[in-house]
């Protein structure tokens, strides 16, 4: 299995998901309940999702006003975790408290730090500005949890080759997988980066229907990932002939793992063309959604592959894997520093 | 390389595969360069060579 990065940012939710009913996400490992407080701020609170005193989850519990009242005995936690009350006695236990979570509300995710709380910079988020900039870009996005090691998604993120062949009919043409690639590792930044440029391409389904681009086109794919859960895939479309890019799409992927054999797949795609068209929002959400459920379908069946592998198993890497393995380099490195 | 106490700003790897081949080129932030056919070997180099600037330091 793939080591967890703990002290790192970790999307736990679409901002839009957080409300004044609590939800339930594990990340990490770790349960955790959020709710957003009922005041002006309407600020997302991050606890963990167990009460002190028998362990209930407290997302299977209910809010009055800020506070969260377990749903078995009605241990009952602020803001903060403190507990502020408790059932038939006046003293209130000092170790009666849960820990509550490092949370900032950015780019329309809801991204929550795992670790020493001390270390949490809230300036060290990483950026996905497309996502929350609806003057420029018009966005789909959505979530699918995957019963796989977050490793695979990693793998698969990271060597686009797979859409010739899994994605094939959908975003997937012949070019993808024939093109070599370049990679680039920013040590300091933890950042792996792989482009492909194809100067002569067929334009796969996914690109002329919200386009209408009929011919061959330039396909331009910049991968930029941000380890451990951001990754944000640039894409340009040119049709043949045409010199400046004239179809911008910006695909962005969280991977936060959730426990040892399971994650969490946000993605959105943002597009800088056919804003207001809801025919082609439609359509970019659906068919994404599709490419997305051949992902989690290929994972979940690679994952009960390998787990019936014995131990250290053999793999064999070709150069389409050069950004996969970088990408794996740079997150047992993140695994071990940060312990 | 990669220390325990993390790597500094600047470094950089790269490793393009060479159009019209099965070739991989690497070049370390050191200037040092490599050729391989094999993406685990290259990044194995990358990691364990000795760093020009380690040199001229001698």
């Amino acid at each position: 299995m793939t080591a967890f990065a703990r002290n790192q940012w970790y999307v736990a939710a679409y901002g839009r998901e957080v409300g004044r009913d609590l939800l339930a996400r594990t990340v990490l490992g770790e349960p955790i309940a959020f709710y957003r407080t009922e005041d002006e701020e309407q600020r997302v609170v991050a606890l963990a999702d167990r009460c002190v005193h028998r362990r209930f989850p407290l997302s299977e519990s209910r809010l009055d006003g800020d506070r969260v009242v377990c749903g078995y005995h009605g241990f009952t936690y602020d803001t903060t975790g403190t507990c502020v009350y408790v059932p038939g006695q006046r003293r209130i236990p000092r170790t009666a408290r849960v820990n509550s979570y490092p949370v900032v509300e950015q780019d329309t995710f809801v991204w929550v730090w795992i670790g020493d709380p001390e270390l949490a910079d809230s300036a060290a988020v990483p950026r996905a500005p497309h996502l929350a900039d609806g003057e420029n870009w018009t966005s789909v996005s959505g979530m699918e949890p995957i019963d796989a090691d977050y490793g695979l998604l990693v793998d698969n993120l990271l060597d686009l080759s797979h859409e010739t062949y899994l994605h094939g009919g959908y975003i997937g043409t012949p070019e993808v997988a024939e093109t070599p690639i370049t990679t680039e590792v920013d040590e300091a930044g933890a950042i792996v980066r792989v482009s492909r440029h194809m100067d002569d391409a067929e334009c796969p389904p996914f690109y002329a229907r919200s386009t209408g681009i009929e011919g061959r086109i330039t396909r331009h794919q910049d991968i930029e990932y941000l380890a451990p859960c951001l990754y944000l895939l640039h894409s340009r479309i040119t049709p043949a002939g045409q010199e400046a890019p004239a179809f911008h799409t910006e695909i962005t992927y969280a991977i936060t793992p959730s426990t040892e054999g399971s994650v969490y797949d946000f993605w959105a795609v943002s597009r800088d063309f056919a804003r207001d068209d809801e025919e082609v929002t439609t359509f970019l959400h659906d068919f994404n959604h599709t490419v997305v459920m051949q992902d989690v379908d290929a994972l979940n069946l690679l994952q009960r592959a390998l787990a019936t592998e014995p131990a250290g198993y053999q793999e064999l890497s070709i150069n389409i894997d050069t950004g996969g393995l970088a990408a794996r380099r740079i997150l047992a490195r993140l695994a071990e520093q940060k312990q | 390389m990669t220390t325990g106490s993390g790597p500094a700003a600047g470094e950089v790897y790269r490793v393009h595969w060479l159009p019209g081949t099965d070739l991989l080129h690497g070049s370390c932030h050191c200037g040092a360069e490599h050729t391989d056919d094999d993406p685990v070997e290259m990044w194995g180099w990358m990691l364990t060579h000795e760093h020009r600037h380690e040199e001229s330091h001698r």
